[in-house]
């Protein structure tokens, strides 16, 4: 399998650098999958990817690329935080909703702007999203190290750009206080299923999706294109803002904190998002699945670089090449088992490997498909 | 503000704003030709980075920019050729297959620094080339004429991109390949090796955009490129896919960064808003492409693998 | 859903957690033969065993900043006593850092540093699962009134109060420019020390400070710089990892530079004058001391002048004008004997 022509050239790469490969790669399965707390780290490390990833299910299908995770995250983290701070008295069970839904509305919002632009003014998203991904950072840092700094702690060289420690009743329920475990994983699974339902099996989902395979028979049929548009990438947004607000109440740390960059808060999640999205083939529940394969990389890889004492950015470099192998080799296999079976073309337009796209604006889309 | 209108500081800052574009001009410049032919490829980052660390290291090691350029334009040349593998030919998902490689140059030029070279060490930076006549021209003499060499080479592309792709068969070809595949397929047209080759000139040109980055700041650390490369891909959307809306588009972002940069030395910009400031050069670019953008259309094939009898 | 993509995920899933599984299985036979070395302040004196320490830190390792500065003090404790030292960097996420601790500490470690501010959370909740581990926690002085946690900070200032002495001295132009990242903790205390003591010398000298609102663009650095010289500045310094790009540009435009978190004189040897080196040593070796004679924690340690954890190390390379000197030393000196204070809050 491409996965293991990955970890091939890993394991040439960990012998290259003095370490012993065996070591390594068991240390990578142990610290993802081998104990309760390892599957509690994968299973909390991949609950960004899932919440990114069903939003970017929402976005792509109705063929609007949304590259703007990481700064829906930071925005969606902002506003959850803001109102931790601006009320942190609210009991427990209606703020942990609150700070959730605060962080959907940021999100949103972060979504809606370039949704909207694209819509009506004809701007491309990927241009809009990438540029509001360098807004939020910006704007969190501004926010972080500005008005909203701890001023609690007492010394000045202790002070990083980092929130007081938000108000306990926004903490995120715990689940397993032995792993610590927290209801993100509730929040993320719940989120798939209700976006897995929308699509499926709604009229907006159903618009959603037609938009996306041609806009020409959407609008001929009446659908407000424009809105729909507007409405995939802010559904999408609000979905990663909520991955920000989870990510910053059920943290350890109970703050946001960054450090300067955008990946100091999200983690890359915004963009790993995407690759999980795309490996459950933009379908929410299998979303999760390739969620919680990451994640276990993620996690794994730390606990491999802790092992054999590699540099971290080997780690780095080894998720990209297992991105790349798998996402060639995949496809790869796919054609060949298209060539023989032709009669099991891409038809469907239910849950499924995404159609093939056709239309006269272009649209981007996955590799063309033999038609049935 | 009466500091920052006096000619020497506009002009200085305007050779400020071009010198920080050039590195993401030359990527997008690149990324626009691979995506008139249908090629999307995010990973342009990664292949910077690639191209940035072996321009460095090769300068470090053999005291020679000219060297260090060319390897830069050789690492861009292989990671072109495997993307070219992964997208046009194994037609992989390429959204995903660019982050992937983004991910292996973000994390392979950082290894390769921590194991060759340990510590930041520097090299010598890319020496001031004054054009003979042109750099005393009053204002734009120091504004244009007074750059190091890949500066100029990446102005130059501009005009020299446009003039392929509008006038040779050649760019004919990358548009038809690019809007109709199937239609330049049957007329002939290879699509597989357009598509190769404006992916790897996409490449190289990315892999010298790294290396500019780092022979004109004479270092490398990690992470040198901090995000340019997806500036570059979102520059190709504003220039609406021609090489001089490309170059509008960089300089616009260039210009504003070095006019912020500016303002906060000159403490025209207060302290403490000068984290709010820092968004200017993104949130200027958005609003600039709402007011300039008309019906414009994308390659219609962009992002979708070509099959034949597909 | 398509049998395709069951059968496809199938294949995948299952061989992974099967692996999982066994892997599982096979260290639980393995942790049940490893023997727990040096548990605490158990460790014999006679250091046959090393004296364990692992580093969680945010950054990179070799940026010559903040990350370095620790990794290297540590280091250098390895020809006094016998170490075994691991490195985890670049775990800027908390939760990501967070697991790393507590890797580490299962794993019978005897000190773990937490290198970070945010780490703070993360320390207070470990640190009370594995009692007979130490933990270190920097930059911060609160140790959470837990007895195995001990935190550590510099007194940056100073420092930069010495090197802003020299700066204005130095100048010509009465025009010092500083680069700085975010206005925060480490930085803000570097470049309010350095303010304070280049104006109490030189009270014309204008000190242009420009945070660029990054800790890692060295473009920016690069370009900051550049409109630094512009405005006729002579003398410049900055801190964090990005400075990188500000010194290039003052080797070429031969300006001097002060710097700090560690030795910069390699980067441009012909115009670095000085830099404040952080010398964690000092703290780390008190702390390993109070480790191996059984006290885990509690403590708080700040370097500074006084104590040598921070030195202000002079580029021999630089030809100093002997009067720049002189009133270098005698403004360390009184700090030193506390004479001298910077007035910066944070100490």
């Amino acid at each position: 399998m491409a996965a293991v022509a990955a970890l091939i050239v890993g394991a040439l790469m960990l012998l290259a650098l003095g370490a012993n490969p065996i070591t390594g790669y068991h240390a990578l399965l142990r610290g993802a999958f081998g104990s309760s707390d390892a599957l509690t780290s994968t299973a909390l490390k991949a609950v960004p990817l899932i919440l990114v990833g069903v939003g970017i299910c929402i976005a792509f299908r109705a063929n609007v690329l949304n590259i703007g995770g990481e700064g829906q995250m930071v925005v969606g983290g902002l506003l959850g935080t803001l109102v931790a701070l601006a009320f942190p008295g609210i009991p427990g069970p209606l703020m942990v909703p609150l700070v959730l839904v605060a962080g959907m509305v940021g999100g949103g919002l972060w979504g809606a702007i370039p949704g909207a632009l694209k819509a009506y003014f004809n701007v491309n998203e990927i241009l809009s999203t990438i540029m509001l991904n360098i807004v939020a950072v910006q704007l969190m840092n501004y926010l972080l190290a500005g008005p909203l700094i701890d001023k609690t702690l007492t010394t000045t060289f202790a002070r990083i750009p980092q929130t007081r420690r938000l108000s306990p009743n926004a903490d995120l329920p715990i689940i397993s206080h032995a792993t610590g475990l927290h209801a993100g994983v509730v929040v993320a699974l719940l989120a798939a299923v209700l976006v897995y339902v929308l699509l499926w099996r709604t009229t907006l989902g159903f618009r959603l999706r037609a938009v996306g395979l041609s806009r020409e028979a959407s609008r001929y049929s009446g659908m407000s294109v424009k809105g729909t548009i507007t409405l995939a990438l802010t559904l999408s947004g609000a979905m990663a803002g909520l991955a920000g607000a989870v990510l910053v109440f059920g943290s350890l740390s109970h703050r946001m904190v960054t450090d300067g960059s955008a990946t100091g808060f999200t983690g890359s999640a915004g963009f790993n998002g995407i690759v999980a999205a795309l490996f459950g083939a933009l379908n929410p529940l299998w979303t999760i699945v390739s969620a919680f394969i990451f994640g276990g990389l993620l996690v794994g890889g730390t606990a491999m670089q802790i092992a054999v004492q590699v540099p971290s950015s080997l780690i780095v470099a080894l998720n990209g090449l297992v991105v790349v192998f798998v996402v060639s080799i995949e496809i790869v296999r796919r054609r060949y088992r298209l060539r023989l079976e032709p009669a099991l073309g891409a038809g469907d337009v239910g849950p499924g490997p995404p159609p093939a796209i056709e239309g006269t604006e272009g649209l981007p889309g996955s590799a063309e498909m033999v038609e049935g | 503000m009466k500091e920052f209108l006096t000619v020497s500081v506009l002009t200085a800052t305007a050779a400020s704003g071009i010198r920080l574009a050039i590195p993401f001009l030359l990527a997008s410049l690149g990324e626009t030709m691979g995506q008139r032919s249908g090629v999307l490829n995010l990973g342009v980052e990664g292949v910077m980075l690639l191209g940035a660390f072996g321009a460095y290291y090769t300068a470090l090691q053999t005291h020679s920019l000219w060297l260090g350029a060319l390897v830069g334009i050789g690492v861009g040349l292989v990671l072109g050729v495997v993307t070219a593998v992964v997208n046009v030919t194994l037609k992989a998902e390429q959204g995903i297959s660019g982050i992937g490689i983004y991910l292996f140059g973000l994390g392979f030029s950082d290894l390769l620094f921590q194991k060759l070279v340990g510590t930041p060490t520097p090299i010598n930076s890319l020496p001031v080339l004054k054009v003979p006549v042109l750099a005393r021209l009053p204002l734009l003499g120091k504004m244009l004429f007074q750059h190091s060499i890949l500066v100029y080479v990446a102005l130059l592309l501009v005009p020299v991109l446009a003039f392929v792709l509008n006038r040779t068969t050649y760019g004919t070809k990358i548009k038809a390949v690019g809007e109709n595949p199937a239609a330049a397929d049957s007329l002939g047209v290879s699509v597989t090796k357009i598509r190769y080759s404006t992916v790897i000139l996409g490449s190289v040109l990315a892999g010298l955009a790294g290396a500019a980055l780092a022979l004109e700041l004479g270092i490398f650390q990690q992470n040198l490129t901090q995000g340019e490369g997806f500036i570059a891909v979102a520059l190709v959307y504003f220039g609406a896919w021609r090489p001089t809306g490309v170059l509008a588009g960089s300089l616009l972002y260039g210009m504003v960064a070095a006019v912020v940069l500016t303002w906060n030395t000159l403490g025209i910009i207060p302290q403490s808003a000068s984290g709010l400031a820092s968004m200017a050069p993104a949130v200027i670019t958005v609003v600039a492409l709402v007011f300039v953008a008309r019906r414009v259309r994308q390659p219609a094939a962009l992002a979708r693998a070509y099959q034949r009898g597909g | 859903m398509s049998d395709r993509k069951a059968l496809r995920f199938t294949r995948v899933i299952v061989p992974v957690v099967a692996l999982g599984l066994i892997a599982a299985a096979c260290s639980s036979k393995k942790d049940n033969t490893t023997t727990k070395t040096g548990s605490g302040g158990t460790t014999p004196s006679a250091a046959a065993t090393p004296f364990k320490i692992a580093i969680v830190a945010p950054s990179a390792t070799n940026d010559l900043a903040f990350t370095p500065s620790l990794v290297d003090a540590v280091t250098s404790l390895k020809s006094k006593s016998n170490l075994d030292i691991a490195v985890s960097d670049n775990l800027f996420v908390v939760d990501d850092a967070a697991n790393a601790i507590r890797n580490y500490a299962s794993q019978g470690y005897d000190l773990v540093i937490a290198h970070g501010s945010q780490f703070g959370s993360s320390v207070q909740q470990i640190a009370p699962q594995f009692p007979k581990v130490a933990f270190a926690w920097g930059t911060a002085g609160d140790t959470f009134g837990l007895d195995n946690v001990f935190a550590y900070q510099a007194a940056s200032d100073q420092g930069g109060y010495v090197n802003g002495v020299m700066a204005a001295m130095l100048t010509k132009s009465n025009v010092i420019g500083v680069v700085g990242p975010i206005e925060v903790g480490d930085a803000k205390l570097y470049i309010d020390g350095f303010k304070v003591g280049a104006q109490a010398t030189n009270s014309s000298a204008q000190v242009k400070v420009n945070y660029i609102q990054s800790f890692s663009d060295v473009a920016k650095a690069a370009e900051a710089a550049n409109s630094f010289v512009q405005a006729k500045a002579d003398v410049m310094t900055g801190t964090a990892q990005m400075v990188v790009g500000a010194v290039g540009v003052c080797k070429t435009n031969d300006i001097a530079w002060f710097g700090t978190q560690s030795n910069q004189t390699a980067l441009a040897p012909g115009v670095v004058v000085a830099s404040q080196v952080y010398h964690w040593e000092v703290a780390l070796s008190q702390m390993i001391d109070a480790i191996k004679g059984g006290t885990l924690g509690g403590k708080s340690y700040t370097i500074d002048i006084a104590n040598g954890g921070e030195v202000v190390e002079f580029n021999p390379g630089y030809s100093l004008p002997s009067d720049v000197k002189t009133k270098a030393d005698d403004t360390i000196a009184g700090i030193k004997d506390g004479s001298i204070t910077t007035g910066v809050s944070g100490s």
